[in-house]
């Protein structure tokens, strides 16, 4: 079979995948808007998230294994979408808490905040690992019917379809938020420029709560996504956590609509990739996409900034 | 983790002495000089104040104190979570659920509720634990305050350093070797990344698994299905494997150095996951997952010294303490020489470091060079002392070095040796008390406890302490992780 058999299955598989990166991208994009620091533990919270999300669906999920089907299976999705959104919350806001805030009170060295991180981020791996075992833990496919159409001989199941759609849902949904609410007008801001917000009436440390919180429920939700996907483990988040870092640099760290192209384009091209090369070696295109943006368009595709582009 | 994230009971955050009690000391104009560990503020005169006019039980439960004694409760159900039974995916929280049913979590809470008591009497306290260890401390730091080293002190390490292997089991002198002396050698190279330029090399063992297949490529034509058409010396391999792992850091940072120091993490962290991706994955030419077998032992055969490095492990260790001891004193001589007056001046003012001539990129590029060629040159000696495979050089192993020059004191030669000795020994010891997975918790722990109270380290370099402390004040940075000023390619 050759690439262009395939071409539309990787393309489907590649946009499925990149929506969840975007959605996870929009965290590190997100935070460094306002802080302007790679929030090196937000791949926790994707992680953390995803145990949530998935532990609450199969709590859920008949004894016996089947799996219900039709509305049921959606409701399904919706409490996974749910819990994994409130566990991710939560993870982000007890880690801004925690690894961010004793040190911006006494506005710490940079360094200081990015090592704080990666210890947070150690932490909860490896708590999560001896709470939750060292194994996968998957969860059956929710829905019955495997394929819900054909486009152009490619198979799009349902399980795909309603990932994509819930990824573009919420990453519309962020877009508006930033773009057109008082919330979003204050991130804007802080984002901006954070000494002149505070003079404007802008509760800068509530903005900054309020955006890990916001980068930690779209991390969780989409970490139910991709465990309903693939599976989730205590280590699942370091790998989709560079992806998705590599996304928002790709669109332009900082920049809310950037995350989301890069998020999508980087899925397409690890999808190609992965089968044009060795799917055991699909992680080393993402870090070389990374290495090459950095080379050569640094500020991304659609610029860094969060304030200008939203 | 889950350090107070309010009441600051750090070292020194303590409402002063005296009728200033009865303030909470939560609000942010707090002197940023008052979080200075060494605390001159203990010993000002709690003992000589008055008669407390402070001292009423009403004191205990302001706002502040009772938030802060409910942080530490937390800490402590999160403590007694971390030390409690093993979980699984079956029953998620069951693991949590038996932890916190279980008898010793009324010892944690105890403890906790003790701290509380020690925190609010913190003062009182302070003032008499200066006094007891000022006598042992102010030699020690005067001698570390003099210029050109305290040779004395150094000596009684060193000697320390020579007869402990001696006096401990033989399981206790691999882990000197392996353990101890390997990453006090790793610990100083990423010193100079992280402590003198100011910059977080998160992928620092890839350079380490570089250094450690070089060996096994260019020693043994069994060790890999891939190797060398002749045989080398083990010894021969560390300057190959020096320049290798030089070679491979400034690939690395030529393109992320010029942007900003923080890419530079990332794109390590990304760069030690492949390296170890593909030694895992790579069958024929690394021999993969099974790691390579059969690096011959270090050996002398030269100008009528002949001499093997065998399985035991204490010719090992002397060969390290030497190696260890010469990078010390080579490093030292680099903190003082331009080089090193050029790091320091990139860490403090980026800016103004590259308008007064310093070529900042190229000094980054230098100390990212230097940081992985000894990783490179650590890889060698572990290669060449013991079996290896993919996993020695994982992820976490990376961020274990990080953490032992965190702890230790970053820019700080001795701080970063007694890191490693202080880290690995505590995991040596805990070795058969908790799964070795788990261990990592604590590390991760450490870090975070680390920065938020005491981010100079253990033994703190005194610039690094300063910077910070000037840092915190507003003035200059304390690391070079900021938009680079080499302009260009923004």
């Amino acid at each position: 079979m050759g690439f262009l058999d395939q071409f539309w299955q990787l393309t489907i598989d590649g946009l499925m995948v990149g929506s969840l990166y975007a959605v996870i991208a929009l965290g590190y994009t997100l935070v460094y808007g306002v802080l302007q620091l790679i929030n090196f533990a937000h791949s926790e919270v994707f992680m953390l998230g995803s145990f949530g999300g998935l532990f609450a669906a199969r709590g859920l999920l008949p004894d016996d294994g089947s799996v219900p089907g039709g509305l049921a299976s959606v409701g399904l999705v919706a409490v996974g979408l749910g819990v994994g959104a409130i566990c991710g919350g939560l993870a982000a806001f007890t880690l801004e808490r925690v690894a961010y805030r004793p040190l911006r009170r006494r506005s710490a060295p940079r360094l200081a905040y990015l090592i704080s991180a990666i210890g947070a981020s150690l932490f909860a791996v490896n708590l999560a690992g001896k709470e939750f075992g060292r194994q996968n833990v998957d969860l059956p496919d929710l829905f019955h019917n495997g394929t819900v159409f054909s486009f152009f001989g490619a198979d799009v199941s349902t399980q795909s379809l309603v990932i994509f759609a819930v990824a573009v849902a919420m990453l519309i949904g962020l877009d508006r938020l930033v773009a057109g609410t008082r919330l979003g007008q204050g991130i804007r801001a802080v984002a901006q420029d954070a000494d002149t917000a505070v003079l404007m009436g802008v509760n800068v440390e509530r903005i900054i709560i309020v955006t890990f919180v916001i980068g930690g429920l779209l991390a969780g939700a989409g970490g139910f996504l991709y465990a309903m996907t693939f599976n989730a483990s205590y280590s699942m988040g370091f790998v989709p956590g560079v992806k998705a870092f590599t996304a928002a640099v790709l669109g332009g760290i900082g920049n809310v609509r950037g995350a989301m192209l890069g998020g999508l384009l980087l899925g397409l091209v690890e999808s190609y990739g992965g089968y044009l090369f060795q799917a055991s070696y699909k992680d080393v295109i993402a870090f070389l996409v990374l290495v090459a943006i950095l080379m050569i368009r640094p500020s991304g595709l659609l610029g860094e900034r969060l304030g200008r582009a939203a | 983790m889950s350090a107070p994230p309010a009441g600051q009971p750090g070292p020194g955050g303590q409402p002063g002495p005296g009728g200033a009690a009865t303030v909470p000391l939560r609000t942010s104009g707090n002197p940023p000089g008052s979080v200075d560990a060494s605390g001159s503020a203990g010993s000002s005169g709690s003992a000589g104040g008055p008669a407390r006019p402070g001292w009423h039980p009403a004191v205990l439960f302001t706002p502040a104190r009772l938030r802060q004694l409910g942080v530490l409760l937390l800490v402590g159900v999160l403590a007694a979570i971390v030390t409690g039974p093993t979980g699984n995916s079956d029953k998620p929280l069951q693991a949590a659920k038996d932890s916190i049913a279980d008898v010793r979590i009324v010892l944690y809470l105890g403890l906790a509720v003790a701290l509380w008591v020690v925190l609010v009497l913190g003062a009182e306290l302070r003032g008499a634990l200066e006094r007891v260890s000022a006598p042992v401390r102010a030699p020690i730091g005067a001698a570390y305050g003099r210029r050109g080293g305290p040779i004395v002190l150094n000596l009684v390490l060193l000697a320390i350093a020579i007869v402990a292997p001696l006096v401990v089991s033989t399981a206790a002198q691999q882990s000197m070797v392996n353990d101890i002396g390997i990453y006090a050698l790793l610990a100083l190279g990423l010193n100079v990344v992280v402590g003198y330029a100011g910059l977080l090399d998160l992928g620092y063992i890839a350079f380490f698994a570089i250094g450690a297949y070089t060996t096994a490529y260019f020693t043994s034509q069994t060790a890999m299905p891939w190797h060398a058409p002749f045989v080398l010396n083990p010894f021969f391999v560390f300057p190959i494997a020096l320049v290798l792992a030089a070679l491979a850091g400034v690939i690395l940072g030529a393109p992320t150095l010029r942007l900003r120091g923080d890419y530079l993490a990332i794109v390590t962290l990304g760069f030690g996951e492949i390296i170890h991706l593909v030694a895992n994955n790579a069958d024929n030419i690394t021999n993969g997952a099974r790691g390579a077998f059969g690096v011959p032992h270090l050996s002398i055969d030269l100008l009528g010294i002949d001499y093997k490095w065998g399985i035991d492990p204490l010719p090992y260790y002397y060969l390290l303490v030497v190696i260890v001891v010469g990078v010390m004193i080579a490093f030292g001589r680099l903190e003082r020489s331009r080089i090193g007056r050029s790091w320091a001046a990139i860490r403090e003012d980026e800016i103004a470091a590259e308008a007064t001539g310093v070529a900042t990129l190229r000094m980054k590029l230098l100390a990212f060079a230097i940081g992985a060629s000894v990783s490179g040159f650590a890889g060698v000696l572990f290669a060449s002392k013991q079996f290896f495979n993919p996993q020695s050089f994982s992820l976490q192993a990376s961020f274990f070095v990080v953490a032992v020059v965190i702890f230790g004191g970053m820019g700080s030669r001795l701080g970063v040796v007694v890191g490693a000795v202080v880290l690995q020994g505590l995991a040596f010891y805990l070795r058969d008390k908790v799964p070795p997975a788990d261990r990592y918790i604590y590390f991760g722990a450490v870090i975070v406890i680390m920065m938020i109270f005491r981010p100079q380290g253990l033994v703190p370099s005194r610039r690094r302490r300063r910077e910070i402390q000037l840092a915190e004040e507003g003035i200059g940075a304390a690391d070079s992780l900021g938009v680079a000023p080499t302009g260009g390619q923004q």
